[in-house]
């Protein structure tokens, strides 16, 4: 072993191919250090681009609801609320839904085919762009549920969340379309922590005669439940970010409103309207808007890798 | 004694019965969107395929009587993600290439690997952003605001996780016996990455960055404020450099239109859109799924 | 004199009429009579690839959980068909408990563990008792005493394993089977759990698989040998069979079958 170690120190390589070697590796960590150049590019640009709006209007401009380019005044909180209001109340459906789907695929209530079916359905749902589930949320799914939403203020006006007539494009529209968009990730996420869950558990449980969703509730899901956090915090990014399907269901409108029912407008949404037709501080407005949209979804990701990195499953 | 026989109303037995039902419900309701949205655009999206959508421009809204074809938008989607791919591309599978096989999982490498978490999450909208700050309002690109190469550019922004995720996956799949083998022999670093390993690993690679091209293709809201629109064909190279459409802008566009003609268009693109998509989507499942058939045996 | 009226009494408590297990159309197990006398500790043994694990796991439809496993046959228990279609699996899991090879504490406080079990079972009493009589009957209490309230897996394996078995015993199950329990473990734990079994005989019907025929010695008082052949209309595949069932004491002393003789003498296994 030894010799032929020395044998190889003493074997030539050519002066050329070395420094290929070096070149090469060079190169490549040049490229994969882009991604941070690029990620803190992007966030030190929408930072310094925001600041004449920042300087102006500082935190006020977070909790003010004017937004109106003839009088120069800017204050992004109906968007803000808008972004949030429409990513957790989308992400409060989706949660059971896409769980509930999860167990259905990692059970074995059908044949493994159905399941499989399922599960590819749900995933190829993820592959479909957003801009056409927008396209056909306008055309099909708000017709549909029209005469729901007369019902639901009808019925449920005294609940501010419900509390005006219904626009034909309004915040619960995006939240519903939001919730299609959000399902494939919650679903894939919980499915993925409920197959890791060691089948030994599963053993433990029925074999002292628990029942299997007595096994589900008090033993799978427990032993799942960080992945699933993670996912749904995901998810949550995800929803915050959202921009084609909301922007074109949403309504667009910055006059604030608790109701669902009326438009709205959320942070990604308003870029997607106004950026292209903006001009003198306005751009900065958006661009600090952009900011905080930025400074959420990232707080929102480092939480949830922090959760999958703590609580990966130990056993 | 209890009898050992099914009691059907046992609690145990209806919350079951009754759980069973709510997660079957759970997954009825998940795969009707795709069903209800694949359907509606085969039946509005099919039934305005004609041979001019695919080689005529779109004639502006308000001409109710005839709106054109999808030419423009075709091409330019084409076009702006292959710009994207080859911004892209090399520079996610040269930095999945450091992680995979350079990188001794050192603090660099966590911090890069965080960041690529990080990028992939960021709202694909902020990458329009700052395209948008970077090149269409400097006008750095020979003086042009809105072009195709900067929607190419905002785009590759969006697929560059995507592809330094699979190739380091990919790459780490890779078992290492076969690169103590070519370095045992003499090889250096570059060539056991170029020839053994990359070649190895090709397939998973490969694989994810299909996809990655594809869910690209579909993104719209780093373009609109980007690459913009064009009602025109795409001629020489030089429009790489002036605004262009792409078809998921023009179902942005269109989809708003009181017009029921552009409302049209807007399906007929959606139709390309969604089956290229699904197809690749679909085929590279099979292909995933038979390799690793082979894989086994 | 009185020891041979007091075996002669005792009842079947499970038995085996003619069951063939298969996974899919691979046949694991054929053709097995099997008859468990309550208060034994019957041991299962045999070479692997011989079906003993597939028969345990049958004997309280564990075998449910693994997909296109199926059995043809009778298992009666407590006069009952537990294959029957209008039993209830759950229930006969609370009468039949199971101790697997791998320890496999719920990631749950080691006393959590123990009430889970029983709580589903309906326990009224008082639970910190039960606990406590459980662990001390599994003979683990003192090495758990102290931490009830720590997790599960911060037992050593062989500890761990007792505490299933606690688990186990809390749901005061009609039958204990057990699964290669030391498999995973080292030797002093191994006494340790064999010395828990003589303990538990007094109250409870075990059946448990073993590799280790020195186990099956010490612990059991009747064996069933399990050999797997090449059946003729096979294809090729070895098929799983009882070889032979008696005392323990016959089957490593005076076996009648020559392959019982070959495997106790390790010629194959």
């Amino acid at each position: 072993m030894e010799e032929k170690l020395i044998l190889f120190k003493n074997r030539k390589r050519f002066g050329i191919e070395k420094n290929i070697d070096i070149i090469f590796k060079n190169t490549t960590l040049v490229l994969s250090s882009l991604v941070a150049i690029v990620l803190f590019g992007i966030i030190l640009v929408v930072f310094f681009q925001s600041f004449e709006s920042f300087s102006r209007y500082g935190l006020n401009f977070l909790v003010t609801s004017e937004w109106n380019p003839v009088k120069d005044e800017y204050g992004a909180f109906t968007a803000i609320y808008g972004t949030l209001v429409t990513s957790l109340l989308s992400l409060l459906i989706t949660i059971p839904l896409g769980v509930g789907t999860a167990i259905f695929i990692t059970e074995d209530f059908v044949p493994k085919f159905v399941r499989e079916i399922v599960g590819s359905f749900v995933e190829l749902l993820a592959a479909i762009p957003s801009v056409v589930l927008g396209l056909w949320a306008i055309f099909v799914m708000e017709p549909f549920f029209r005469e729901f939403f007369v019902f639901l203020h009808k019925f449920f006006g005294w609940i501010p969340l419900f509390s005006s007539e219904p626009a034909g494009r309004n915040s619960l529209l995006a939240i519903i379309i939001l919730v299609v968009m959000l399902l494939p990730i919650v679903t894939s996420i919980a499915r993925d922590s409920l197959n890791q869950v060691p089948k030994k558990l599963r053993n433990a449980s029925y074999g002292i005669g628990a029942s299997r969703w007595k096994t589900i509730f008090s033993v799978i899901l427990p032993a799942a439940l960080s992945g699933i956090m993670a996912g749904v915090l995901l998810a949550l990014g995800r929803a915050m970010g959202e921009t084609m399907a909301v922007t074109m269901i949403i309504g667009n409108s910055n006059v604030f409103s608790w109701s669902l029912l009326s438009p709205g407008y959320t942070i990604s949404s308003m870029l997607a309207n106004q950026f292209g037709e903006a001009d003198g501080s306005q751009v900065s407005s958006l661009f600090y808007a952009a900011f905080v949209l930025m400074i959420l979804s990232l707080v929102v990701n480092i939480f949830a890798q922090w959760l999958v990195k703590k609580f990966s499953l130990k056993y | 004694m209890n009898s050992l026989y099914y009691q059907k109303k046992l609690s145990r037995n209806v919350g079951d019965k009754f759980f069973t039902s709510l997660s079957v419900f759970c997954a009825l309701i998940a795969i009707l969107p795709l069903i209800f949205v694949v359907t509606y655009i085969l039946i509005k999206g099919g039934a305005q395929i004609t041979p001019e959508l695919f080689t005529l421009e779109p004639n502006p809204p308000g001409d109710d009587l005839d709106a054109g074809g999808i030419n423009p938008a075709l091409i330019g989607t084409l076009v702006i993600t292959t710009i994207a791919s080859i911004i892209a591309i090399p520079v996610g599978v040269g930095g999945g290439i450091y992680l995979a096989e350079y990188s001794k999982g050192g603090p660099f490498s966590k911090f890069i690997r965080f960041g690529v978490n990080v990028l992939a999450g960021v709202p694909s909208i902020i990458a329009g952003v700052f395209i948008y700050a970077l090149i269409v309002s400097t006008k750095i690109l020979f003086g042009s605001m809105y072009s195709g190469f900067a929607g190419g550019m905002a785009l590759s922004i969006l697929m560059l996780p995507t592809v330094i995720k699979t190739t380091d996956e990919g790459l780490k799949l890779v078992p290492n016996e076969l690169r103590y083998a070519s370095l045992g022999i003499g090889a250096s670093m570059y060539t056991t990455i170029l020839k053994i390993t990359l070649p190895t690993a090709f397939r998973s690679i490969a694989t994810g960055v299909v996809l990655g091209i594809a869910r690209a293709a579909g993104e719209t809201a780093p373009l609109i404020f980007t690459a913009l629109f064009s009602y025109y064909y795409i001629v020489g190279f030089e429009d790489l450099f002036y605004e262009m459409g792409s078809l998921a802008v023009l179902i942005y566009n269109f989809a708003l239109e009181p017009y029921d003609a552009q409302n049209k268009l807007a399906w007929a693109a959606s139709f390309i859109l969604v089956i290229s998509i699904l197809t690749v989507n679909i085929f590279s499942r099979i292909f995933a799924a038979f390799t690793e058939k082979t894989k086994r045996v | 004199m009185i020891k041979n009226t007091k075996k002669s009494q005792k009842k079947n408590i499970l038995s085996l009429e003619d069951v063939s297990i298969s996974y899919g159309t691979f046949e694991a197990v054929r053709n097995v009579f099997l008859n468990f006398k309550a208060g034994d500790i019957t041991s299962l043994i045999g070479p692997s690839g011989c079906g003993k694990s597939t028969v345990l796991r049958a004997l309280n439809r564990m075998n449910d959980l693994i997909p296109n496993c199926s059995l043809k046959g009778t298992v009666l228990f407590d006069g009952t068909n537990i294959y029957d279609k209008r039993v209830d699996p759950v229930e006969v899991r609370r009468r039949i408990g199971m101790v697997f090879q791998q320890p496999n504490p719920f990631p749950k406080s080691i006393y959590e563990n123990i009430a889970f079990g029983a709580r589903i079972n309906g326990f009224t009493g008082d639970m910190d008792e039960l606990v406590e009589s459980s662990l001390r009957k599994a003979a683990v209490w003192s090495e758990c005493k102290d931490k009830l309230n720590d997790s599960g897996y911060s037992l050593s394996g062989g500890q761990q394993q007792r505490l299933c078995i606690a688990r186990t015993i809390a749901i005061e199950p009609e039958i204990i089977l057990m699964d290669e329990p030391c498999s995973a473990l080292d030797p002093i734990s191994t006494l340790k759990i064999e010395e828990t079994m003589h303990e538990l005989k007094k109250n409870y019907t075990i059946i448990i698989v073993t590799h280790n025929m020195q186990q099956a010695l010490r612990v059991s008082d009747m064996t069933a040998f399990f050999n797997a052949v090449e059946y003729e209309d096979g294809d090729g595949g070895k098929v799983g069979y009882l070889a032979e069932f008696d005392s323990t004491k016959k089957i490593f002393n005076s076996p009648k079958e020559k392959t019982t003789q070959e495997y106790i003498s390790g010629k194959f296994g």
